[in-house]
């Protein structure tokens, strides 16, 4: 049982690390840019085009993977129950997985399929990839907020006795 | 009111305070009810 759950929280990690950090990529350096790279009249068809459809092949496949190996990773210990109904010492641990919930609900439900109309892989008029543009910048910078709580109860849980007394 | 939530440092304030808010509140209410 200890090498299934150290396989699944090495797997957790690297999937996180993964979604998070495109997570990161989208919001701090890609988002911020592309405005300057259409003002300036660099070539920023490159973004839309390539780099972001295969980012965010990477960004939703790994938050998916993120979810299921720590859901897995709480059942093999036994507190899934527990963490998911905010029990205890486990609402730490659950509060970082509701967190992460809610996460893995945006990018599914709010950035993935608008960004598959701003991106022109669904037909869209140009209104609805405007307000597609803004669901999923809004959901994104959301998940960026929200990753700052969640990070901070995933590496809390461990050290709960100290921490929340 | 601008939405936080439109510039990256709104972002991240938004986050520390969020992470602030949601300690006192699972240090306070479900630790210790749990």
């Amino acid at each position: 049982m200890d090498i299934y759950l150290i396989l699944d929280r090495w797997v957790h990690v690297l999937a996180g690390i993964t979604w998070i950090g495109l997570l990161y990529y989208f919001n701090f350096v890609q988002v911020p840019s592309m405005g300057k790279a259409k003002a300036d009249g660099i070539a920023a068809d490159i973004v839309p085009k390539v780099i972001a459809p295969k980012a965010l092949l990477w960004f939703r496949w790994a938050a998916l993977l993120t979810w299921l190996s720590g859901f897995s990773y709480l059942y093999g210990l036994g507190i899934a129950g527990d963490a998911f109904m905010l029990k205890g010492n486990a609402s730490i641990i659950g509060m970082g997985a509701w967190l992460g919930t809610i996460m893995l609900f945006n990018v599914w439900v709010l950035i993935w399929p608008n960004q598959k109309k701003v991106l022109g892989i669904v037909e869209a008029s140009d209104d609805e990839k405007a307000k597609g543009a803004r669901v999923a910048l809004l959901a994104s910078r959301t998940n960026t907020m929200l990753s700052i709580p969640m990070v901070f109860f995933m590496v809390a849980g461990p050290h709960g006795v100290t921490l929340f007394s | 009111m601008k939405n936080p939530l439109d510039s990256v440092t709104g972002t991240i304030v938004s986050g520390i305070v969020l992470t602030v808010i949601l300690y006192y509140v699972v240090r306070n209410f479900l630790i210790a009810i749990g």
